[in-house]
């Protein structure tokens, strides 16, 4: 999979401008950004529900790609068991029955087989829209916002699935809000207002910060500092004065500057 | 307080729909009842026949404040001629001269200009004989019966269609469809059938029962009624695809299958007949498929009213069935196809 200078209008704002990323097979791909970042687009740009501006936009066929939007993609006053026959006939899965128990098995969700999704609970509904979505073992794995408003245990699961599959082989692109979780990612990339502001592995990312970084309990700037468990964080685009304590740094951390820095300049 | 009624104030503003409502409805309603809302007919189309069918028509002329107005004047014509004219519905009263009483066919089925020349016959005493035929005892049922099948009709196609399609959208799964390697066109008939299979099973159930509990007649060819209750079913799903396609949830797409749901049951014929609305609000008529349905399905069942003197009603549902069709999904298509269609998009940078 990879997207080559790719500019996405909606309307007359632009969504995404000259974005690049590349995923290959087994490898996980966290995009991150605030809400409006573009994040959707770029993910919905990768299915073709949008149609690009400019660049290069380069997947599986169709039948090749598993998907699961925003919504998880489930139907309500279906049970999980009719949602999976639906998905799998669409797909023309073979063996549909084995396929289903494995992956029902390992999203914990056999004892729910015969409920409604409509009943079932925020976090069991992503993980079916991942079931549904992994159910023809697609090459390239699309997930927009997995983990948002799923319980703490539900995350950690769903993670797993999620690394179980990129282990398998499967390209993996997921947005999400949580930079923790884009830590986890083997590739990330960062966007803000459609732009991309930051890309690469989470240690290359962190190890691109511009400027210092370092921990206070009394910011002398405030507008360049943010709290940071019981203390501050400050960055010194020029490099910290001496005597301050350099900060561990965090992908949230490296966003945050990033961000910053975006202010400063423009 | 204060800031709870202008916050009202403010959501209603911007929701278009409701403040369509608000505004458009009292207007509509207001315009219908006061020019529509009109049961007498005073200008019936009327067929003089036979030896004297030209002085006849003199006659009826000059009767101060007769309802009839003469459009066609035969002397060579028979009691079958008048029977074919009505069962056409060609005229609604033809009256046969040359005979001693005079008779006066009557067409049933447009009930209330029958009632009018029922009422205007016996005013003239014994001179004129009066027949009702295809609905002899003017029961109101046997007119509505036939009607109320296109409105159920409406109903299922409009609102429920729309439902369905719609809530696609609002969970989401639209887009789960558009990325499925499903053609779009497959995706379209598929969500559709069921709702043209429910519909068709619905029509046949209220015929039916409409048959048995009321005694409506059904004269004429079924072959003919399914032609024109499949085109007009066409119809009334394509406006259920349109609604979807320019709503976001299920509540915006009730909201508008009522606008298009209340012009069709006030103004389609069916309770205020087509002949007494003035031209000013009955052109509106003549835009709505009901309309047309109806007059398809009372010719049928009640006057037996043959394939090619329906060929008007049955166009005009063609039309309307290609038009509204096709323009609704292909709306619908494009929100499961934004791009061409094909997944893998490549364009040269600008």
């Amino acid at each position: 999979m990879s997207v080559q200078d790719l500019t996405v209008r909606r309307g007359h704002t632009v969504a995404l401008d000259d974005v690049s990323l590349e995923t290959p097979a087994g490898r996980i791909t966290a995009v991150v950004g605030g809400d409006g970042a573009g994040k959707t687009t770029l993910l919905e740009a990768l299915v073709g529900l949008v149609e690009p501006a400019s660049g290069t936009v380069d997947t599986p066929d169709r039948a090749q790609i598993g998907y699961m939007p925003s919504g998880a993609g489930s139907w309500y006053d279906l049970t999980v068991d009719e949602n999976i026959g639906f998905v799998g006939g669409s797909y023309g899965v073979k063996d549909l029955a084995q396929r289903a128990d494995e992956l029902l098995t390992r999203a914990d969700l056999m004892h729910a087989r015969d409920r409604l999704v409509g009943r079932l609970s925020g976090g069991m509904r992503q993980k079916l829209g991942f079931c549904l979505a992994m159910l023809h073992q697609p090459e390239l794995l699309i997930l927009d916002e997995p983990s948002t408003g799923v319980d703490p245990v539900s995350r950690v699961e769903l993670w797993r699935l999620i690394s179980e599959t990129a282990a398998a082989g499967t390209a993996v692109v997921m947005s999400t809000t949580y930079l923790d979780e884009a830590e986890r990612a083997g590739w990330v990339l960062v966007l803000e207002r459609g732009k991309n502001l930051l890309s690469g592995s989470p240690d290359e990312v962190v190890a691109s910060c511009p400027g210092e970084v370092v921990e206070t309990d009394a910011p002398v700037h405030s507008e360049l500092s943010w709290r940071s468990g019981e203390h501050y964080r400050e960055w010194w685009p020029d490099g910290a004065p001496d005597g301050q304590v350099p900060a561990v740094l965090t992908l949230e951390d490296v966003s945050i500057v990033a961000s910053l820095r975006e202010g400063l300049t423009s | 307080m204060r800031a709870m009624i202008l916050k009202e104030f403010r959501e209603l503003r911007r929701d278009r729909r409701t403040m369509g409502m608000l505004i458009a409805m009292p207007i509509l309603l207001l315009i219908v009842f006061g020019y529509a809302a009109n049961f007498n007919v005073d200008n019936i189309p009327t067929a003089t026949l036979g030896a004297q069918a030209e002085q006849a028509a003199t006659l009826l002329a000059e009767v101060p404040k007769a309802p009839f107005d003469v459009t066609e004047v035969d002397s060579t014509g028979t009691a079958d001629d008048a029977e074919e004219m009505l069962q056409r519905n060609e005229v609604d009263v033809a009256i046969v001269t040359g005979g001693d009483p005079v008779v006066a066919y009557i067409d049933g089925s447009s009930l209330f200009s029958a009632q009018t020349a029922v009422a205007a016959f016996n005013r003239l005493g014994d001179r004129v004989q009066t027949q009702v035929l295809f609905n002899p005892d003017l029961k109101t049922s046997w007119v509505m019966v036939p009607a109320i099948i296109g409105l159920i009709l409406t109903f299922i196609g409009t609102i429920i269609t729309s439902i369905g399609m719609v809530k696609e959208k609002q969970t989401g799964t639209i887009e789960q469809l558009a990325v499925m390697p499903i053609k779009p066109s497959t995706v379209i008939l598929g969500k559709i059938a069921p709702y043209f299979l429910l519909a068709s099973l619905d029509m046949v159930l209220v015929t039916v029962l409409g048959m048995l509990l009321f005694d409506v007649p059904f004269n004429g060819s079924v072959a003919v009624f399914a032609l024109g209750a499949g085109l007009f079913l066409f119809v009334v799903l394509g406006l259920g695809v349109f609604i979807s396609t320019i709503s976001q949830n299920v509540g915006q797409a009730i909201q508008t299958a009522f606008f298009f749901l209340l012009p069709q049951i006030l103004l389609s014929g069916i309770i205020f007949p087509l002949e007494a609305i003035p031209w000013a609000v009955r052109w509106i008529s003549y835009f709505l498929p009901l309309t047309y349905f109806t007059m398809v399905s009372q010719g049928v069942m009640l006057r037996g009213a043959p394939l090619d003197s329906l060929w008007f009603p049955l166009l005009m549902l063609t039309v309307m069935a290609i038009i509204v069709f096709t323009g609704a999904v292909l709306r619908f298509r494009r929100n499961l196809a934004p791009g061409d269609g094909r997944h893998t998009k490549t364009k040269a940078a600008a």
